[in-house]
């Protein structure tokens, strides 16, 4: 039994305009549409295609929230993961303590693949996948475009600052998804039905044993500070002028 | 008192620029005594530069044949070791530090503030969540070493006339041989970096294809700017992935930066901000690049950039 683990976390919707709210102490989330962070649906579509291709035989995936993450989870299940789990946790967790999570799931299940997103779209932290792959002791690939399978090794290949960058990690092992390892499949009515019916076991975070306490403070929020309205140049020969003006050329 | 140890970027023997920014974020914290670590096959040369930095004080150099690339799993140990001796440790938020840093904290048992664009105090830190929608200020503990990545968009580089010793550094853990480096393939254009040009154009989906990119390309030569891209045009095929800039790309900081057939979506925004100056011309007079351009042109790009370029002639 060879199994991947994926991580899906529960943000507002990659296309929601995000507003601080007025007082200061948090972002505006009420009737905020909710979906799969972007970055974790790729994860699970890797994990997906790593299975049709016989890389796998159990995808599960897994979250950390409140009660309503079971929709994510359900979402995929529909996109065809096997079976889910959910820690509940009302409070949202700092990614270590995200991470000591996983770790505890990773010792209840023994999965040989550990695929997360590589930063949640709502704090950019991305921190989960590596500080995991630390507390593991194995081997990390983040930002990965393209992953390879060869027997009990993988070879990533990861978006970095200078182009593309390859390794070869020994599994089991943790690897972050970057935006170009895949486009994730769309879901089908039926899957949605099908979804229905696959097992999603809750934990209560409290029985992990997991120290979640936040190490940091947020002290308040606030709207980035807007860049001042421009001007309107009507041709290119008023453009250069602007440029050239403004010492820019 | 703070003593801050930052992790130096490099490759091919050059200093990241990425490095002598985080020193500069570093010195915002009054007092704070600044120590770059090299990581390297052989230091020597990456060492001289970090020590060229005003506001360093030491340089350490950790060589080993096994620091030849900057595997994360490899370094990590190595990092966390050292750190026993310091409050803070700080890399570049760029893929080298992002990649790196988080498991450093873990290892030291400690949480990580990524992206820190502005320093309050010596535990206390600004920084963007929601692609830069919004900018909270975060506290951390006092009894824990602060490790954190810094948004080099944010910060000048440190100027150079500094003149810190350089030390070998005696580290002795373990090292992993799990994680392999086998190659990288580094696009080699010849302009500006990135990360650093003073000027960047760059092209969004309306440039069509990657043939049509060598309208982007042509203008960037004739300005001696670096190039960029949307994501849109890299999902696209049309540049390289090592262009895009944006919220999962680069967040870069130029004097002038001409965003050609850039609709302008809030994770491309994300990357440009703190640009001195930006120009957007677009075909569509309601795209959203034009609520942020210092500059717009309406215009057909394969018209307008073609004639700019005559025009700057």
């Amino acid at each position: 039994m060879s199994k991947i683990l994926v991580g899906l976390k529960r943000v507002v919707d990659y296309n929601v305009r995000v507003r601080v709210k007025p007082d200061g102490t948090g972002i505006v989330t009420e009737g905020v549409k909710m979906s799969i962070n972007p970055f974790d649906e790729i994860a699970l579509e890797e994990a997906l295609r790593i299975k049709e291709k016989g890389g796998a035989t159990e995808v599960i995936v897994a979250s950390i929230g409140p009660a309503d993450t079971q929709q994510q989870l359900r979402t995929g299940l529909a996109m065809g993961a096997d079976r889910a789990i959910l820690v509940q946790s009302d409070t949202p967790l700092e990614p270590l303590a995200a991470a000591k999570v996983f770790l505890k799931l990773i010792e209840k299940e023994s999965p040989n693949i550990v695929l997360l997103g590589k930063q949640g779209i709502d704090d950019d932290n991305n921190q989960t996948g590596q500080m995991l792959a630390a507390l593991w002791n194995r081997p990390q690939a983040t930002f990965a475009s393209k992953v390879e399978l060869d027997g009990g090794k993988a070879k990533v290949t990861r978006e970095v600052d200078a182009g593309l960058e390859t390794i070869e990690i020994d599994l089991p092992a943790v690897i972050t998804s970057d935006l170009r390892l895949n486009e994730p499949r769309y879901v089908k009515l039926p899957d949605i039905m099908k979804a229905k019916k696959k097992p999603l076991e809750t934990i209560e975070l409290a029985s992990l044993g997991v120290d979640a306490t936040p190490q940091f403070k947020v002290q308040k929020y606030e709207p980035p500070a807007a860049r001042s309205k421009g001007i309107m140049v009507k041709d290119v020969a008023e453009l250069a002028a602007v440029l050239k003006q403004k010492g820019l050329v | 008192m703070a003593k801050i140890l930052i992790v130096a970027e490099h490759s091919g023997g050059k200093l990241n620029a990425s490095t002598a920014k985080s020193v500069t974020c570093a010195s915002k914290i009054e007092g704070a005594e600044i120590d770059v670590v090299v990581l390297a096959a052989s230091a020597g040369e990456v060492a001289a530069q970090a020590a060229a930095l005003q506001g360093v004080k030491r340089v350490l150099t950790v060589e080993n044949p096994a620091n030849a690339e900057p595997l994360a799993a490899v370094l990590a140990p190595q990092i966390a070791a050292l750190a026993a001796d310091y409050t803070h440790v700080f890399a570049p938020s760029t893929t080298f530090g992002k990649d790196l840093l988080p498991r450093v904290a873990a290892l030291l048992g400690v949480g990580q503030l990524s992206d820190i664009m502005a320093v309050e105090s010596p535990y206390r830190f600004r920084r963007p969540i929601y692609a830069g929608n919004a900018i909270i200020t975060v506290e951390a503990p006092q009894d824990k070493k602060v490790v954190a990545t810094v948004r080099t968009a944010s910060f000048e580089a440190a100027p150079q006339g500094g003149n810190a010793s350089i030390e070998a550094a005696n580290v002795s853990v373990e090292l992993p041989t799990h994680t392999r480096f086998v190659e990288r393939s580094a696009a080699t254009s010849g302009r500006p970096d990135l990360q650093t040009a003073a000027r960047v154009v760059s092209g969004g989906r309306a440039v069509g294809s990657a043939e049509n990119f060598k309208i982007i390309y042509s203008l960037a030569d004739k300005l001696g700017a670096a190039v960029g891209a949307s994501r849109a045009a890299v999902d696209a095929g049309y540049a390289p992935n090592d262009l895009q800039v944006g919220q999962t790309g680069k967040i870069i900081a130029p004097e002038l930066y001409i965003a050609c057939g850039i609709s302008g979506a809030i994770q491309h925004l994300t990357g440009i901000k703190d640009a001195r100056t930006i120009v957007a011309i677009n075909k569509d007079p309601e795209a959203p690049i034009f609520e942020v351009a210092d500059i717009g042109l309406v215009g057909d790009i394969f018209q307008v950039l073609p004639e700019l370029e005559k025009q700057l002639g």
